[in-house]
């Protein structure tokens, strides 16, 4: 095999801090070859951003790095900010997670690129402006040459995005390091930007470090894959060995802890005990060794060497997927773990490494869901903002349909999900919900108390023990200056609850969210992300609500996390009989916690059913779309499936002419013959029950 | 699209060692510990804390040393310098310079805290109000404060502190209707921000009455901002003090500040110098030693400052 592109030996990067010296990387190798992509997964804080940093030379001075970075046999650790500043960008070029961070709002696109271009390349301005065309073509943006003179603002996520890779590419660049590239966008983008990424890697030939922390991402595009933890390599191996064959107890505990489009609800997600490590002062020993369910007293004496283990994908996974042809990978299945030799198919001496945890039974599914009593219902829910323009006088020039007439009913003990992508509405019908206000039209109905029947603030305050909510980010969703048990008791205060009854309630709730009641007095710093969630759902339980409304309530968590948080979820609705209103744009998290889904686009309901219904059978194409562009953690399946690409990005919710709201972006709009697009274009599509199910509605004239 | 926030990332390119303390909750330092620790490491800023300490045990304690009374007139020494018996001189009078500079720095620094106290609560509660509540409200608290941003305060100060007589509670009082309106408007701008915050919005949710939310999630969110505003007032307030007295329209006598001993010293600084130094280097101490220890907490709250330590 030829030389590497890029040699990583033993890369070890500290920062100074308050608490001491913090360890971020602490010995990471790895050899890239060109044409290749190398996918590193890990946690927050794992280390997988800072190693690329280091690569670029882009880390604060304060950082101290040592160690081997060799690109194309060049020793970049030690180089001068000069010297570096002539490889970043011509040989290494990086696209960031933030689009819009990344490119300066002052300048227009077309000057930035050029730019990029003339630092590096002595060309006149006239033919860097022809590259930057040829450039913003490729990356698929629609008419290069009259957008080479907008500025970031006026393009959206994706497209800034677009930019950046196109900026990346520009000086045929030898290695591309992809930080976390999609996470900041749409699932529906996301897929489209992973194959703009694909297209640059064809065009430069060059080779790909993707960071993320999406294992699906991983599986859909890294020839190897190498997982972080605490700092180093755990377990390095070729795409399908690290899926279908993993050795490290942590690899396996993040691939069993993601929700998957793919199977239907009912299965527990496994969550990874405990947090990651501090990085400052290890203790000897295995830095995984208090979340692991298989840790010996071996473990905590010596950290494990990443080690060659067998490569054998198993008897039960080739029976399942065939034999995978073997493929020449950069590198070979290593693992740090003193007992891999033992684990096998996800498996320690024939028992599951992670054991499933029970799901409580929900004593509500017995009943069916007609004899349930309706929580919440909304009928016909609309929210219109006047578009003006004009600096003093304000006129209004236009009116933005952000919700347009949104139905459902939530009944007891039953969860329904919105989803869809930034700006289909669905977080401002959240707000309307939550705000209580009297709708523009229709009605809201909470626990059989209309909301437009409400006049007094003392009646508002009384409907609010009945309706709960728990927010994305748990860092910001608690008042960080509140101790715990301010937090917790704040709901009940504000409806009035007496103080000793307050104070047993709150240790109580604590630990019914699988937190320590002794520490009610500490303040939420105190706290790890996934904890902090914990006090947040406390907090939306001490009412004892019969609706909660779940916004987005664990994508801002990591996915070891993540699994815990949605198990607790599960949990209390089947101890408490909860009903929840859960936003999400994440449809596999979706297809593990809802009974009921309602894909919502441009302020609309366009399918709304039963969960399993829905994604075994999607009927709307932008469901089909939605669900298609989920990417799986599973290599093989991940790649021969079909894709359904959408094209372009979210129409802005303004005054629309008649007809269907998708027939922009519409695949199927496409297949049909004239006089049935018209129809498309001139008739709006009502929500309607399809011919075969009784619980399933769709709004597609051609379904 | 910013709707998907993912903590998975470590840090920016700026300080990616925070992200990783933050990722790790056991061994955290309080916030409170954190930022004495790093006010300490800033030498100047103790230096200024120290030097602010003794100027308060002089203003509090000056007399039980002294021997003299600050009104009491000694005939046998008129505009003496300094001596075994009048440590700081005497001015034409007779009257104990000593004496005279404890009570002016009693007198100024009272107007001070007072005037910083006050006007730090007024302004909290009026920007942080208006940002919350919005509206017409807001609208109306904006005009008043670009009304007062307007007018020539100064002037209006010296004619209304003329016509009270030199009172100090007075000159106290206007000083802060004059000085709570530019904080206001900076503390309406942060508000704004912390408005938006998830945690005020789920109070909202949650039926929390709206005055209260300002006190309890969105006043305590400006602490770092107050203690630098209540800082600063201080050394704002002895120069504003200092400057009226020093004009004429402030402490008249026989009530002495430190302005009127310096307004009065500086007109004899070629014959008795020391009625000029005395006063003026105890005021110089005095805005110095404030002006360091708001440079200090400015750095120690401000978490991009380089006061990090080093690997």
């Amino acid at each position: 095999m030829s030389d590497p592109l890029l040699s990583v030996r033993d890369l070890k990067v500290s920062f100074p801090s308050e608490a001491g010296r913090v360890d971020a990387v602490r010995g990471v190798s790895f050899d890239l070859h060109p044409g290749k992509t190398l996918g590193i997964v890990g946690e927050s804080g794992s280390g997988k951003s800072v190693t690329s940093l280091a690569v670029m030379g882009l880390l604060s001075e304060s950082a101290r790095v040592e160690g081997s970075v060799r690109l194309g046999g060049r020793e970049l650790l030690g180089l001068s900010d000069k010297d570096m500043s002539g490889i970043r960008g011509k040989d290494v070029a990086m696209v960031f997670q933030d689009p819009l961070s990344s490119l300066t709002p002052v300048f227009p696109i077309g000057r930035q690129i050029v730019e990029a271009i003339r630092i590096h390349q002595d060309v006149s301005p006239k033919a860097a402006a022809d590259r930057a065309i040829d450039l913003l073509r490729l990356v698929g943006i629609p008419r290069p040459e009259t957008r080479l003179k907008a500025f970031p603002h006026e393009f959206s996520g994706g497209m800034r995005q677009r930019v950046m890779i196109a900026m990346a590419m520009a000086n045929d660049p030898k290695l591309i390091i992809a930080d976390e590239p999609t996470t900041a966008l749409d699932v529906t983008i996301q897929a489209q930007i992973l194959e703009v990424l694909k297209t640059a890697q064809a065009e430069t030939g060059a080779a790909v470090i993707m960071i993320t922390h999406d294992l699906g991402v991983v599986a859909g595009s890294a020839d190897d894959v190498l997982v972080m933890y605490a700092g180093r390599a755990v377990e390095t191996a070729p795409v399908n060995e690290a899926f279908y064959a993993p050795r490290m107890p942590y690899t396996i505990g993040l691939l069993e802890a993601i929700p998957r489009v793919d199977t239907p609800r009912g299965r527990p997600l496994v969550p990874i005990a405990g947090n990651p490590p501090l990085l400052i002062d290890l203790p000897p020993g295995c830095p995984y060794v208090a979340r692991c369910p298989i840790a010996i007293d071996a473990c905590r004496e010596k950290e494990p060497d990443l080690l060659p283990v067998a490569s054998d994908l198993g008897a039960r996974v080739v029976a399942e997927v065939g034999e995978v042809p073997g493929q020449d990978s950069d590198l070979d299945h290593r693992a740090a773990c003193i007992r891999a030799h033992e684990i096998a198919d996800r498996r320690i001496g024939g028992q599951p490494v992670y054991p499933v945890p029970e799901v409580p039974e929900n004593r509500l599914a017995a009943v069916p869901r007609e004899e349930r009593p309706t929580v919440l219902e909304a009928r016909n829910l609309r929210k219109e903002f006047p578009l003006v323009r004009g600096a003093v006088l304000k006129r209004k020039v236009g009116t933005v349909h952000a919700v347009d007439g949104v139905s459902f009913d939530i009944r007891q003990g039953e969860t329904l999900a919105i989803v869809g992508e930034s700006g289909s509405g669905k977080t401002t019908t959240l707000l309307e919900i939550m705000n209580l206000s009297a709708p523009e039209g229709g009605d809201l109905i909470v626990g059989g108390v209309s909301t437009a029947s409400l006049s007094k603030a003392r009646e508002q305050r009384a409907l609010r023990r009945d309706l709960q909510m728990v927010f994305q980010d748990p860092a910001s969703a608690i008042d960080p200056r509140l101790t715990v048990f301010d937090i917790i008791a704040e709901p009940m205060q504000a409806i009035g609850t007496p103080k000793d009854e307050v104070d047993a309630r709150v240790s109580e709730l604590m630990e019914l969210v699988g937190l320590d009641p002794a520490q009610i007095d500490r303040f939420p710093a105190a706290f790890s992300g996934g904890q902090r969630q914990r006090i947040g759902i406390a907090r939306a339980l001490s009412t004892n609500p019969k609706v909660v409304v779940l916004d987005e309530p664990v994508s801002a968590l990591d996915v070891s996390i993540q699994a815990g948080v949605i198990n607790l979820l599960d949990e209390l609705k089947a101890k408490l009989g909860l009903s929840y209103l859960f936003v999400a744009h994440d449809l596999s998290v979706v297809r593990h916690l809802a009974d009921r889904v309602a894909v919502m686009y441009l302020g609309a309901f366009v399918e709304h059913g039963d969960v399993d219904t829905v994604f075994d059978d999607p009927r709307h194409p932008y469901t089909q779309a939605l669900i298609s562009a989920i990417p799986l953690p599973d290599p093989i399946k991940e790649r021969t499936r079909e894709r359904v690409v959408l094209r372009g990005d979210l129409p802005s919710p303004t005054d629309q002419a008649t007809g269907c709201r998708f027939v922009s972006r519409c695949p199927l709009h496409l297949t049909l013959d004239s006089s049935q697009q018209q129809k498309c274009r001139e008739v709006v599509p009502e929500l309607t029950r399809g011919s075969d199910q009784a619980d399933h509605l769709h709004a597609c004239h051609f379904r | 699209m910013t709707e998907v926030r993912d903590p998975h990332v470590v840090g920016g390119i700026d300080d990616p060692a925070a992200v990783l303390v933050d990722a790790a909750p056991r061994r955290r330092l309080s916030k409170r510990r954190l930022y004495l620790r790093r006010f300490l490491r800033n030498r100047p800023a103790v230096a200024g804390a120290v030097i602010f300490v003794l100027l308060v045990l002089f203003a509090l304690l000056g007399n039980v040393i002294g021997s003299y009374d600050y009104l009491a007139t000694d005939f046998v020494n008129i505009a003496t310098g300094p001596t075994a018996d009048h440590w700081f001189g005497t001015n034409q009078a007779g009257n104990d310079l000593y004496a005279q500079t404890v009570h002016g720095l009693q007198r100024s620094l009272a107007i001070a805290l007072i005037v910083s106290v006050l006007s730090t609560i007024i302004s909290a509660l009026v920007g942080a109000s208006a940002a919350y509540f919005g509206g017409l409200y807001e609208r109306g608290w904006l005009l008043v404060i670009h009304f007062l941003m307007v007018v020539p305060t100064f002037l209006l100060l010296a004619l209304l502190s003329n016509s009270s007589g030199g009172d100090w509670r007075v000159i106290a009082l206007i000083l802060t209707l004059t000085s709570w309106f530019y904080a206001a408007r900076t503390i309406w701008t942060m508000s704004l921000s912390l408005r938006e915050r998830d945690f005020v919005t789920a109070a909202r949710f949650m039926g929390v009455p709206g005055i209260k939310i300002v006190v309890r999630h969105i006043i305590p969110g400006l602490s770092s901002l107050l203690i630098l505003q209540f800082t600063l007032g201080v050394v704002g307030t002895v120069m504003a003090e200092t400057g009226l007295s020093f004009l004429g329209f402030g402490v008249k006598a026989p009530d002495v500040s430190l302005g009127s001993l310096i307004s009065e010293g500086a007109d004899q600084v070629s014959s008795s110098p020391w009625l000029f130094y005395f006063p003026a280097a105890t005021l110089t101490l005095l805005t110095v030693s404030m002006a360091l220890i708001a440079d200090g907490l400015r750095d120690a709250i401000d978490p991009n400052s380089a006061s990090g330590g080093t690997a």
